[in-house]
């Protein structure tokens, strides 16, 4: 052990890199460990077929934290939009789409009344969901306490809730125990409307429109679209990525890909260094780790040091990921029946109705793939050309419900069977698809778990659910970043607020690394 | 579902039918589902037969776990706080184990059989918790309450009764140490351990033998006052030994809904079996967090002024705040004194401080309550060195 660091960051998807940045940027020594060979991590980009790229698991901007951007300069580090603000179509088999922006919605059969209740719903989610961002821009509060600082976390939460209002405030309590298909129900009579609302709020879960916890998820996703709304960086994902990456670099940190950490190191007092799979030690002070909770603690730690409680906190978080990636290399543009190609550039959903992803997910609760799935599409190269050979377009989609803990298993013949019913569905609103496609791939959770090392290719890292979030997310005992061993710390999605492409995560852990200060 | 009443009955240990011939009361509890005896006689008759000769007590009902495999040291050593990675094969250990918050989920004895071979005896059930705790332990853990017989004899003559019924060589046996005899024709594990703060043993064999080894001891025991014991007798003899108990002088943790009702090794006067040279073990961090604060209760012995036990009686400082309570309390007749165990706040119970107890009791039905002064032991009430002597004395 010759050289040590100040703190090793274990895996380089944004939320490393963000970390990494953050600490680089306070002076400290920094490594960052990515198994892969690729930086990223479910941000990343990856290729799939002779000359075409997609982004590996996000592909759309919702919720990346303006102060990450502004701290770490990443603008100047060439960060740029390509779009924003995009709009989601509600694909109509016969064409008779919708067309929804933060604050309309258009299309066949929409009432003007329909269209001001939209609007008024949106704003007042909108509304909750600023509380939400503001409460994931901060170390969530101790739940019992002797610091003071956890009770003004806490009050100045309270302090957001209560400035909502009277009316809002109890909407919120009120809406935030029930379910998105019980909240829509109430304000909406569109099917397509309503199924396009609907998959918002079960993206990236284990969960119908029907399950509790969906109106927390659809808030999760409007958090941080105050901004740019959706969007898509200039040069696709790899856009946030790149400049993540000089950022990082600017500031210091060493990033070592194909270097997958084996072993969190530790003695009586905590952390004391990393082993890699080559059985190379490096010394640290801290460690902080982007890997999943169940990763880090159970593989990476070992339950052996931690208490038998935590463990089974840990055994208990929820993470079976449902959502598969759909990857097509088309011949020329996709042509869904009834949309201009000016609108390819959006969000594309297969969501036709609440009862269409109801019954898709109570496949996968009873361990098998949807028969008629749900989807959101995106043609990245709209955005990026430089994704494919000229003439050519790269199809993206994120696929549900494909559970992972699939019966019998993802064997080739259950994939291509999954791959099948996907395809005949597309065919149904893009009738010509098959003929143009050149390459295919899916990646189904097991896929993305064996991939980026996700347990259960969760979205989240971990369910994103109220017994699951802010003061106990992932889990009582390590939710204010810090783990139960000192100077280990998590650092991904699996930490509070969540996943999606933010940088939260990572920037808020970092800090609280920094004030827990360096050990020894 | 309402089952038959013959399903609902109290389960029977191998030795009931000699347990319901000796005793005369007719007095049964429930000890975790066993139908156990409070008194077979009288209380003191049986009492000094645990300080004056031997009592013998049916440990059946007593919960005990097996645990095996390449990483059952280890698997222990991080269970309970004390350090186990050098108790050898034939040793037996008090031990404590806590959950995260570093409470106290219970207290027992850790036999090592061998050296992937172990048994954990205790108050309550922890299968649960055990399990839990072994992830990543290549260990099989095993219930064998009801697979393992025990009898505590135990008394200034237990080893000589023993030894009559053929435990050849027991006297050499030192505190804490177990080894296998055959006794009363029956092969058997005799350990030097108990629950009375006295010369004593406790044995185990397969309760398919049961009735053979009690009759066999009782007629060795014959000429050296031997006699069946009840909970009751027990009781004054632990109290008296300073032993605490679960769900007495404790909650067990996982049991506890309030949050300041559990209680760590500390505030048990357990310190002493809390071993922080060892690396990692449950509570650990908590514990030394304790440490470094100070912890919020105390464990108390107390001699208790008058001679009304001061069972559940509230326990005051000088400025008449209540500042704790008494969790068990007898009349010591060895000690001739009025004997408690009580858990305070701290400070409080430091030393002797002022601390007093408001005792209540009946006089003719009617209730009469006394301000008793308290003064702070700091050893048990009984501890003969007899307790330790090896080899064993023989009386
Ligand atoms: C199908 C799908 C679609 C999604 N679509 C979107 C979207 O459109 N928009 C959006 O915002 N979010 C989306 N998400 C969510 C988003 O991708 C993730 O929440 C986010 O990328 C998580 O970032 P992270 O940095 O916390 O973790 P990750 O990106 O998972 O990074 C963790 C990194 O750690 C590395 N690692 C793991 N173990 C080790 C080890 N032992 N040693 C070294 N390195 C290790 C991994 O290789 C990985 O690079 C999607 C997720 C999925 C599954």
């Amino acid at each position: 052990m010759t050289e040590r660091w100040d703190a090793i960051v274990i895996g380089a998807g944004h939320n490393g890199l963000t970390c990494a940045a953050y600490l680089g940027r306070a002076g400290r020594k920094v490594l960052v460990l990515e198994r892969s060979s690729t930086v990223g991590g479910m941000a990343g980009m990856r290729r799939f077929a002779e000359g075409c790229s997609v982004p590996g698991c996000a592909h759309l901007l919702y919720h990346l934290n303006p102060r990450v951007v502004a701290d770490l300069e990443l603008q100047s580090h060439g960060l740029r939009l390509a779009a924003s603000h995009l709009p989601t179509v509600a694909l109509d088999e016969n064409g008779g789409h919708l067309t929804l922006t933060e604050r309309s919605v258009d299309g066949p059969g929409i009432s003007p009344q329909q269209r001001a209740v939209y609007a008024a719903f949106m704003d007042r989610l909108r509304r909750f969901a600023a509380v939400l961002a503001a409460a994931g821009e901060t170390r969530p509060p101790r739940l019992v306490s002797d610091q003071w600082r956890d009770y003004l976390t806490l009050a100045a939460l309270g302090w957001k809730v209560w400035q909502l209002g009277r009316d809002d405030m109890r909407e919120l309590m009120r809406i935030g125990a029930i379910n998105i298909f019980d909240v829509l129900q109430e304000e909406f009579d569109n099917p397509l409307l309503k199924g396009a609302l609907c998959l918002d709020a079960v993206l990236g879960t284990h969960m119908g429109p029907r399950s509790p916890n969906t109106v927390l998820n659809f808030l999760h996703r409007l958090a941080g679209q105050t901004g740019a709304g959706v969007a898509v960086a200039d040069g696709g994902m790899q856009g946030v990525i790149s400049a993540l990456e000089r950022a990082a670099v600017a500031r210091g940190v060493e990033i070592r890909v194909n270097t997958a950490a084996s072993r969190i190191v530790t003695d009586a007092d905590g952390v004391t260094g990393v082993e890699l799979a080559s059985g190379e030690l490096l010394a640290c002070r801290m460690v902080l780790s982007s890997a999943d909770p169940k990763t880090t603690f159970q593989r990476l730690l070992g339950p052996q040091v931690l208490d038998t409680g935590f463990n089974r906190r840990i055994h208990n978080l929820r993470m079976r990921g449902t959502a598969a990636k759909l990857h097509l290399a088309l011949r020329g543009a996709p042509a869904f029946r009834g949309l201009d190609a000016a609108a390819l550039g959006g969000r594309l959903l297969i969501a036709p109705s609440p009862d269409y992803i109801e019954l898709a997910f109570d496949a996968a609760k009873y361990g098998a793939g949807s028969e008629h799935p749900a989807m959101e599409i995106t043609i990245p190269t709209v955005h990026t050309r430089a994704l494919a050979p000229a003439g050519m377009h790269v199809l993206s989609a994120v696929v549900q419900y494909a559970p992972a803990g699939l019966r019998g298993g993802w064997s080739a013949d259950a994939k291509a069977g999954f791959m099948e019913r996907i395809l005949t569905q597309l065919a149904r609103y893009a009738p010509g698809i098959r003929e143009q496609i050149v390459s295919a791939e899916l990646l189904t959770p097991a896929d993305l778990e064996a991939e980026y090392g996700v347990t259960g290719g969760h979205w989240h890292h971990g369910e994103l659910a109220l017994d699951q979030f802010m003061m106990l997310r992932p889990v009582p005992g390590a939710a204010q970043y810090a783990a139960p061993i000192p100077g280990l710390y998590l650092c991904g999605a699996g930490a509070h607020p969540g996943g999606g492409v933010s940088g939260t995560p990572g920037r808020n852990a970092a800090q609280a690394a920094l004030a827990g200060g360096l050990r020894r | 579902m309402i089952m038959p009443l013959r399903d609902r009955r109290l389960l029977e240990t191998p030795l009931h039918t000699r347990l319901a011939a000796a005793c005369e009361t007719q007095q049964w509890y429930a000890w975790k589902g066993f139908a156990a005896v409070q008194c077979f006689t009288t209380v003191l008759q049986e009492y000094f037969a645990i300080r004056n000769s031997a009592g013998l007590f049916d440990l059946f009902p007593m919960t005990k776990y097996r645990i095996q495999g390449r990483d059952s040291r280890a698997y222990l050593n991080r269970l309970v706080t004390r350090d186990l990675s050098a108790l050898k094969p034939g040793r037996v250990s008090y031990c404590v184990w806590c959950n995260d918050a570093g409470q106290v989920l219970d207290d027992g004895t850790v036999f090592c059989l061998g050296e992937e071979d172990w048994r954990l005896c205790s108050q309550e059930r922890h299968l649960d918790w055990l399990l839990w705790s072994a992830q990543g332990f290549d260990v099989r853990i095993h219930e064998e309450t009801t697979e393992l017989a025990g009898l505590a004899i135990q008394g200034p003559t237990s080893c000589r009764i023993l030894r009559n019924a053929g435990a050849a060589g027991l006297e050499q046996l030192p505190p804490f140490q177990h080894a296998a005899f055959t006794c009363a024709g029956v092969s058997m594990l005799i350990s030097r351990t108990g629950f009375t703060g006295d010369l004593g043993y406790e044995i185990w064999f397969d309760p398919a033998r049961a009735l053979a080894v009690w009759d066999g001891l009782l007629e060795a025991g014959n000429n050296h006052g031997l006699r069946p014991i009840g909970s009751q007798a027990l009781d004054i003899a632990r109290i008296e030994a300073g032993f605490i108990q679960a769900g007495v002088d404790f909650m067990p943790a996982e049991q506890v809904v309030r949050p300041d009702r559990a209680r760590s090794p500390f505030e048990l006067g357990l310190g002493r079996f809390v071993d922080f040279r060892k690396p990692g073990f449950n509570g650990r961090r908590a514990l030394q967090a304790e440490q470094q604060r100070g912890s919020r209760h105390r464990l108390l012995l107390l001699d208790v002024e008058g001679s009304h036990p001061a069972r559940d009686a509230f326990i005051y400082n000088r400025a008449r705040q209540v500042v704790g309570t008494v969790t068990s309390a007898t009349w010591s007749p060895s000690a001739k004194a009025n004997i408690a165990i009580a858990s305070v706040r701290t400070p409080w119970g430091r030393d002797n401080d002022g601390l007093w107890a408001e005792v209540y009791y009946r006089r003719e039905l009617q209730w009469e309550k006394v301000r008793a002064c308290c003064r702070v032991v700091k050893g048990p009430f009984f501890d003969p060195p007899r307790k330790k002597a090896t080899p064993a004395l023989d009386f």
